[in-house]
């Protein structure tokens, strides 16, 4: 059985829909990829999922519960993280700060220390910056932030919105080896990008979204070599 | 000898601006509404605590309790059955229905304790201290306003910084949706924010009514627009801010009495509200939230 099931899910903003029949899985351990174009609706999936967006019809089945009946601040602690796009971290409060709002849900404190300690490890910058308000971080350092705080959940699976939007080719190609490295310590990764090369390049499977609708699923590979996707989407 | 003895009662009134303050620029940054039927809270702990104290002839500490434990109830219950069914309303719907619920308390007031204006017996029994002399008195309610003002900003402060529930707090303040994914329960939140706003009206209104003893229905009202204006002043959603302006409001009201005009005073502190607004939009401690790409 697949970890996360999206069932023929249907959003509307209002009268107008975002969101026209969606179904995919993602199983333990993968690193999937939704990848589409601006307003395909790859964000408001996300939303979906992690119900800061009501949905109008459909399942998000997890583990086999529905998702779209738990309230939104509840889910996080099913082990579901969500690293939103534009990184949304808490500017008025420092970084440790702002990795322990990670672990709000969580309540050992030995434990919490613990994720701390491999957060750090895993994005060294973070500690250097410990003391700092998230606000006055670059915005690289935002991003590792976002993610640092995402992991100190300690989810088993791990959402993420055009995580590489607006960083420098450096820090995409530092965000997708951070990405790569989640994947290894067995986080399952769902992945958002407009960047559809770097991310059908790290993924197992993926899906094309347009406009409401997934048009194309496949193996990363698949896709990277399917004339459709490379004429729309990796401009060859 | 008397401007520092005008000096200390205006800090002793700034001190009363800022508790009330507080209320009102916590919710702001929380639920990010403008709750003014803060100012009635006040004058509904002022009719418990008359009550309990002249009507029923009980002991005044036991009646300030009482009326903060009440105050705290009527706060989350009114956020309860007003506001929280406008959670996705207009900003507009929300600011008349606290417009409406502050009429409503005033009302009920009215109805229940009529129109005639009490004269409230202060709960403070601390002896005035005489400085100097003589020559400079400090009553008991100062003595007791400015350090229990000096205590609340300190465990507030401490509690919005430190504890796990006051990081929730900033973090709902600043970014709901990423709040809830962190898994903070903005309702609980708004909640919590209400009863703190509500507990500090409470114990504003012992204060006030200790030093300003006359009691009627509106009498809530002028104080909680001038806590409003305090709050705008140091720049709402700021906790420190809303210190800050509150003694600089009573500062100002009460030196202007004295020097300039009694029946001015007022219209100056709103004067000094427009040209600080007309300087700074944000209030003294205002942040501009500025983004980073």
């Amino acid at each position: 059985m697949a970890m996360l099931e999206v069932k023929n899910l249907q959003v509307y903003y209002g009268v107008i829909q975002a969101i026209k029949g969606v179904s995919f899985e993602v199983n333990e351990g993968e690193v999937i990829a939704l990848i589409g174009a601006n307003g395909a609706g790859k964000t408001t999936i996300l939303h979906t999922v992690t119900g800061l967006l009501p949905a109008k019809t459909g399942e998000v089945l997890y583990e086999g519960t529905d998702l779209l009946k738990i309230p939104a601040h509840k889910i996080v602690s099913h082990g579901i993280a969500h690293v939103p796009e534009g990184r949304h971290v808490f500017s008025q409060l420092t970084v440790y700060e702002n990795l322990l709002m990670g672990a709000y849900t969580r309540s050992d404190k030995s434990e919490i220390e613990e994720t701390l300690e491999t957060v750090y490890k895993r994005f060294p910058r973070l500690r250097e910056r410990k003391g700092q308000y998230a606000g006055t971080l670059s915005g690289g350092e935002q991003q590792m932030l976002a993610m640092g705080r995402a992991l100190m959940s300690k989810p088993r699976i791990v959402l993420m919105d055009e995580p590489s939007m607006g960083l420098s080719p450096i820090l995409v190609g530092e965000v997708f080896d951070i990405i790569q490295s989640i994947r290894k310590s067995g986080t399952t990764v769902l992945l958002v990008e407009q960047n559809a090369k770097k991310a059908l390049s790290i993924a197992d499977r993926a899906y094309v979204l347009e406009t409401g609708n997934i048009v194309l699923e496949g193996s990363a590979n698949q896709l990277l070599n399917d004339e459709s996707v490379k004429k729309a989407y990796l401009g060859e | 000898m008397s401007f520092l003895s005008y000096l200390i009662k205006g800090i002793s009134l700034g001190s009363v601006y800022s508790i009330i303050a507080l209320g009102y620029t916590m919710v702001y940054g929380i639920a990010k509404m403008l709750n003014f039927a803060h100012g009635d809270i006040i004058m509904i702990g002022g009719f418990v605590i008359f009550t309990i104290t002249s009507t029923l002839g009980l002991n005044p500490f036991l009646a300030v309790l009482l009326s903060i434990l009440l105050c705290t109830l009527l706060g989350v219950v009114i956020e309860r059955i007003a506001y929280k069914p406008l959670r996705n309303a207009t900003s507009l719907a929300v600011l008349i229905t606290a417009i409406g619920v502050s009429y409503f308390l005033q009302n009920i007031a009215l109805l229940i304790f009529g129109a005639d204006t009490k004269s409230f017996t202060s709960v403070i029994t601390v002896p005035p201290l005489k400085l100097v002399g003589g020559n400079l008195a400090i009553s008991g309610e100062t003595l007791v306003t400015i350090p229990l003002c000096i205590i609340i900003m300190v465990a507030l402060t401490t509690f919005v910084k430190k504890s796990k529930t006051g990081r929730g707090m900033t973090a709902v303040s600043e970014d709901k949706e990423a709040a809830i994914l962190m898994g903070v329960n903005v309702n609980r939140t708004i909640t919590i924010t209400f009863a703190i706003g509500s507990a500090l009206a409470a114990v504003a209104s012992a204060l006030m009514f200790s030093s300003y003893p006359s009691l009627s229905s509106t009498s809530g009202a002028m104080p909680g627009i001038k806590a409003f204006v305090a709050a705008v002043f140091g720049g709402i959603g700021s906790i420190p801010g809303a210190m800050i302006g509150g003694i600089l409001l009573g500062v100002i009201e009460i030196l202007s009495r004295a020097y300039i005009s009694s029946q001015l005073a007022d219209a100056i502190v709103f004067f000094v509200l427009i040209l600080v607004l007309l300087v700074k939009p944000t209030g003294i401690l205002g942040k501009k939230i500025q983004e980073k790409v």
